[in-house]
């Protein structure tokens, strides 16, 4: 097996161009599929025996409560990453995921306030689901608080990732809290173990949202990472190479 | 860790090391014994709140009892964690604790729990008089102590890791309370299950189960990512 990729990554440079090169037909791409699957869910799926049109929200509030949750992975992911082999993009991953994974949490939590009050009657229940992810929205802000305090150094990199490695092992209590404490919320409309109990009529929108948001999150991240990479690398001559005839380009 | 290479480095016992933090420890915990009543003050003030401010009739106090206590011990403890090595860092006691060739770890974890015995056992100590003012009833007197007995070393040690975390900036204060107390939240809903349990006459094994491998998952991995942030604070400073 050939670990060039692998190694490649860790170089800023190449992952600048990479990234540059692709993160605008990603974002093009995610935005036609979640152009598709939001009509296709609110107008043309159909309506639910119990919960009529209301549940139609699920085509928000899945694709972002799923991200929110694999989003904070990925920063693991990353984070132990950086800590075994010292890569520089690993933090600047953590960077620019930790504020959309911010934001998708707090999506989530408004999409499921919003489902709630026509479904459960109430815009927030003290349920362990809610009550999670809740939680979540806190780790996340606490890695970026984390980030604000410390300068740009090697200490940030390290201390970012072994708050979000210790932030990790709440995870699984999101995940199975639904199976433990068993309460209001349903359980989750996609594993990739059983068929969805849904009619494809359903399901088939909601997927197309899912992945359109994950090419959404890429395009995004791609580009946090670039503005990162820029900011940290400002000093090296390829970076002042660049911006001094992307300058001249655009004059 | 770096145990077995620290054990070729020299081989030095551990113990006469792990004797010395500790006779250092509780010499400048007494020496500043305001330090130490602190968090007890602190810990009764926020309970005194609760009638205060919400209601003070016996079949409220009692019903939120465990809840109080156990969310009073928690902001006390996070209080006092969180200047947890910055004297040491100050006077220079963690650059020899790196140099000293002895495990990180097990000079984290002693470090901690000397400092959970003097701050976090007298407030689990004094909780049975609180308990007893907020009409806690009596006979779950001994469950909400082992809740504690079992739950504050837990906070201690993750509280360890935002004392880490922070030890090198200057707005610890609050960042630590911010980045731990929702890792805490396990802790609490197990501790206070297993007292609710009680009360209600149901059998509480399984939260004091769940209890107990949260305290020793903690004892176990918490001082790796202590000892992990210290290390590289030191080597940063």
């Amino acid at each position: 097996m050939k670990w060039t990729f692998f190694h490649k990554l860790g170089s800023p440079r190449w992952f600048y161009d990479i990234a540059g090169r692709h993160y605008a037909w990603l974002m093009m791409l995610s935005v036609v599929l979640l152009c598709i699957g939001t009509i296709w869910g609110l107008v043309f799926a159909p309506e639910d025996y119990q919960q009529g049109n209301s549940f139609r929200i699920i085509y928000l509030h899945v694709p972002t409560a799923i991200l929110a949750q694999s989003c904070y992975m990925m920063m693991a992911t990353a984070a132990l990453t950086g800590l075994v082999w010292k890569m520089k993009i690993a933090d600047m991953f953590i960077a620019a995921a930790a504020p959309l994974g911010a934001a998708f949490t707090f999506l989530a939590l408004f999409t499921g306030a919003v489902w709630g009050k026509p479904t459960w009657g109430t815009w927030w229940v003290w349920d362990a689901r809610l009550t999670a992810m809740l939680v979540l929205l806190f780790l996340y802000l606490g890695v970026m608080a984390l980030r604000s305090a410390i300068e740009y150094s090697d200490m940030r990199e390290k201390s970012t990732a072994i708050l979000v490695l210790v932030g990790v092992i709440n995870i699984p209590i999101i995940k199975y809290s639904v199976e433990w404490w068993n309460t209001l919320h349903q359980p989750a409309t996609f594993t990739l173990t059983e068929k969805p109990a849904m009619p494809p009529e359903m399901w088939v929108p909601l997927l197309v949202m899912v992945i359109g948001s994950y090419l959404f999150f890429t395009s995004l991240v791609f580009q946090g990472v670039r503005n990162e990479i820029l900011q940290r690398e400002a000093r090296k001559s390829w970076v002042k190479k660049l911006l001094a005839t992307e300058g001249s380009t655009s004059d | 860790m770096t145990d077995h290479r620290a054990n070729q480095v020299n081989d030095k016992p551990l113990l006469p090391v792990l004797t010395t933090i500790f006779k250092h420890e509780l010499m400048t915990a007494f020496q500043n014994r305001q330090q130490l009543v602190n968090p007890l003050i602190f810990f009764v003030l926020v309970l005194l709140l609760f009638p205060l401010g919400v209601d003070p009739s016996p079949q409220f106090l009692s019903a939120a009892a465990p809840g109080l206590i156990w969310v009073a011990v928690l902001l006390s403890s996070m209080l006092s964690l969180g200047t947890l090595f910055k004297d040491d860092l100050q006077d220079g006691s963690l650059e020899q604790w790196l140099v000293c060739g002895q495990p990180l770890y097990f000079l984290v974890l002693f470090k901690t729990i000397v400092h959970w015995l003097y701050t976090g056992l007298p407030i689990v100590l004094f909780s049975p008089l609180l308990a007893l003012m907020l009409h806690f009833p009596m006979d779950n007197y001994s469950v909400l102590v082992l809740s504690l007995l079992l739950g504050s070393p837990v906070i201690a040690l993750l509280g360890g890791i935002g004392a880490a975390l922070t030890v090198s900036l200057r707005s610890g204060g609050i960042l630590v309370s911010l980045l731990i107390l929702p890792l805490t939240i396990p802790v609490l809903i197990f501790g206070t299950g297993m007292v609710l349990a009680s009360i209600d006459g149901v059998p509480f094994m399984g939260q004091l189960a769940l209890l107990a491998s949260l305290f020793f998952l903690a004892l176990t991995l918490c001082p790796l990512a202590s000892a992990a942030a210290l290390k590289m604070s030191v080597l940063n400073s």
